[in-house]
């Protein structure tokens, strides 16, 4: 099967080697049987419903993102429209702040976002970097581990009512205090976490590519066939192990 | 020099013959961290007692290469305090001016976020501004945020500072506007490549943002830039290199052209990212009132900085070292070793310490596919080898041709079995992989410690 991908933005949202998590998506849907064809969506270019299966949206520097956050803005309903019809979207760093509602930058001025997850990201005096381990609070995959890389200054602050996308074990997650990270609503996710993400946890590709599969065939998503998985093991456990030793702490 | 600092110096010098005794390495900035601690304004008086002033190097790339070159040029002419190792934070600085008693010239590299502070202490007569890429975002934050502060050290220095600035780096190459300065660039589209890489970065217009239009890209984002939208453009060349040869691994060679005139430069050393290291240099001697003969005479008679580019030799193989520190470094290393022939076996060597950068995303970005579609054999090696086998192999290289071997010295062990004798292993480690490996080098009796020797074998 094909599976449609839209790349937002790839040339200016690229910071954090966001070129390895499309390439775990093609070689693991390939690995699979599927094809996986990415489509780059950028400025000018129209976000048509129902044509892609899955969404991608990394993170640029300020500058860059800058340059294409009124683009994204008004594709907001669009972007809702794909996830009401059941497309998966994953999020990362920048790309996860642009599609909250929106982002107050030191000086006050306020930058609107897609409004696709429930959150609003304000801008922080020190940035938070290191690495960082959570638990998935995902229905499909609870307690299950996500290792990664953050660095960012914002601090994003999820609505009441909305889901994390996991519990953070060791760094400092959405905002340093609530001891959550990321957002998940239907099958969109969002979060911080770069190195990039997915290498070096396939479950959570492998979820994203069930889901975005499950909008391709419009059946319920199945899990997918697993794959020889040690390299990939080996990664998280060094990066997890980088986390519990000098991952940031909640403040 | 003041009673204060006069002791101050005297004990910061015995720290470090006492850390060299003590066998801690080189001891190259445990004395200068003392005295830093003691009095930081010790650096501004150890800067005002050489009798030349100093001239520092920054740059993302590049920065220990070019110093080196500028000390190939100038060493005949000045006795120089140079940091030859690399120390290059204000620490550093303050212990190669330390342990330099007679010298008469400071030619310092300088750590891109160190530079404003080192600058305002050192009041340097010259500065070089080479480059700006994207480097360990963990550490330097983004670029715009160094440009900033490269902007701000820039403007505090006096009017008689001399700035030498890279013209084919847009956010660089506008730092020098209204400065007395040396714009140095290459001119040479011959080389040009077909695009930008994947991860370029500065290519949109400084000023309106737009993207910039190139008639030649060079060395990541650097070359002929032109904004076709407000009409920003690379300025004119005053120091530019032509008519480029490049000589696979052995060498380069390329045409000078500069305000007092034209010459020939063979260099000892690979790659277009080393023609702009020795037009930096070239730059950065002639604005020192260097002669073009001696500029041309130390170019040529330059081999290799600390780890960038070392041969050794272990038995009846040989080994080059080649340093990878972040993307726009590593694809130049990568497209001179595809000049030169991909070889059929290497070892890739990755290390997550604060030098190397803790966040190794960076790999991602760099352009390894090419050296992916034609090499036979790759050792992944250090503290993040199964990262570097993730990023081979979801890059379609296959695993049963791939050796994981975290420990440095194994992987050279087994990447020197793999080569037949008389050949040599190509190795790619990062910063902390590449201080491991000369230390196992010296332990195996390859190569001498570099504070014992120049650096090359």
């Amino acid at each position: 099967m094909i599976i449609r991908v839209g790349h937002l933005y790839p040339e200016y949202l690229n910071i954090y080697a966001d070129r390895g998590n499309i390439a775990v998506f093609t070689r693991r849907a390939e690995a699979r049987g599927h094809e996986l064809r990415v489509e780059p969506v950028t400025v000018g270019t129209p976000l048509e419903a129902g044509a892609h299966d899955l969404l991608y949206v990394g993170g640029g520097q300020d500058r860059e993102q800058g340059m294409i956050a009124p683009d994204l803005e008004a594709r907001g309903d669009a972007i809702r429209e794909a996830v009401d019809a059941g497309a998966a979207v994953l999020a990362v760093c920048g790309g996860y702040q642009l599609l909250g509602r929106g982002y107050r930058d030191r000086d006050g001025s306020w930058l609107a976002g897609a409004g696709l997850f429930p959150l609003e990201t304000v801008a922080g005096e020190t940035r938070m970097i290191g690495d960082v381990l959570l638990e998935s609070t995902l229905a499909e995959a609870p307690g299950r581990t996500i290792a990664g890389f953050e660095n960012h200054a914002g601090r994003t602050i999820l609505d009441d009512d909305s889901q994390p996308l996991g519990r953070v074990v060791s760094g400092y997650g959405n905002d340093g205090s609530s001891g959550f990270e990321g957002c998940r609503i239907a099958r969109a996710v969002g979060t911080y976490l770069h190195g990039p993400l997915l290498p070096r946890n396939p479950w959570l590709a492998d979820l994203l590519l069930s889901w975005a599969i499950g909008h391709a065939t419009g059946d319920d998503p199945e899990a997918l066939p697993p794959l020889d998985d040690e390299l990939e093991r080996q990664a998280h456990e060094v990066a997890a192990g980088r986390a519990r030793v000098r991952g940031g702490r909640p403040a | 020099m003041g009673a204060r600092l006069a002791l101050e110096t005297s004990a910061a010098r015995l720290v470090g013959r006492l850390s060299r005794a003590a066998g801690r390495g080189g001891g190259t900035t445990l004395p200068g961290k003392l005295v830093w601690k003691l009095d930081p304004g010790a650096l501004d008086a150890l800067a005002g007692a050489l009798p030349h002033g100093v001239a520092l190097v920054s740059a993302t790339n590049g920065k220990t290469t070019t110093t080196a070159m500028a000390s190939s040029i100038l060493s005949p002419v000045h006795r120089l305090a140079w940091n030859r190792s690399g120390a290059n934070l204000a620490s550093g600085v303050a212990s190669t001016l330390l342990a330099a008693r007679d010298a008469e010239l400071g030619l310092l590299e300088v750590d891109e976020f160190a530079l404003p502070e080192v600058m305002r202490r050192t009041r340097p007569r010259v500065v070089c501004l080479a480059n700006l890429f994207r480097d360990q975002l963990d550490r330097y934050g983004e670029l715009e945020h160094i440009a900033e502060r490269w902007r701000d050290a820039v403007a505090a220095v006096g009017d008689d500072t001399t700035i030498v600035a890279n013209a084919d780096d847009p956010l660089v190459a506008a730092l020098a506007e209204g400065r007395r300065r040396l714009r140095f660039g290459v001119d040479d589209p011959s080389l040009s490549r077909a695009t930008l890489q994947h991860a370029s970065d500065s290519k949109y217009c400084i000023r309106c943002g737009h993207p910039y239009r190139y008639g030649a890209v060079y060395v990541g984002h650097l070359g002929d830039y032109r904004c076709d939208s407000c009409g920003h453009a690379r300025p004119p060349l005053d120091v530019a290199a032509r008519e480029i040869v490049p000589d696979g691994l052995q060498g380069v060679s390329f045409g000078l052209v500069t305000p007092r005139g034209e010459a020939r430069i063979r260099l000892a050393v690979p790659g277009l990212y080393n023609v702009y290291n020795a037009l930096a240099a070239a730059s950065l001697a002639l604005s020192l009132d260097v002669e073009l003969d001696a500029v041309v005479a130390g170019l040529e008679r330059f081999r290799a900085a600390f780890g960038r580019f070392e041969r050794f030799t272990a038995g009846d193989r040989g080994v080059l070292l080649l340093l990878i520190k972040n993307p726009a470094g590593a694809n130049e290393v990568l497209r001179t070793l595809e000049e030169g022939g991909v070889p059929e076996t290497l070892v890739v060597a990755l290390n997550d310490r604060i030098a190397d950068g803790r966040d190794v995303s960076w790999i991602w970005d760099v352009d390894f596919e090419p050296l992916l579609e034609q090499a036979g054999r790759i050792v992944v090696s250090g503290e993040r080898a199964a990262e570097l086998a993730l990023r081979f192999t979801y890059a379609g290289f296959p695993r049963e041709r791939l050796d994981v071997v975290d420990e440095l010295g194994k992987a050279l062990d087994r990447g020197l079995e793999l080569i037949p004798p008389g050949a040599e292993l190509v190795v790619l480690p990062t910063y902390t992989a590449m201080l491991e490996l000369r230390r196992i080098a010296t332990e195996r009796g390859l190569t001498r410690p570099f504070w014992e020797g120049d650096g090359a074998p």
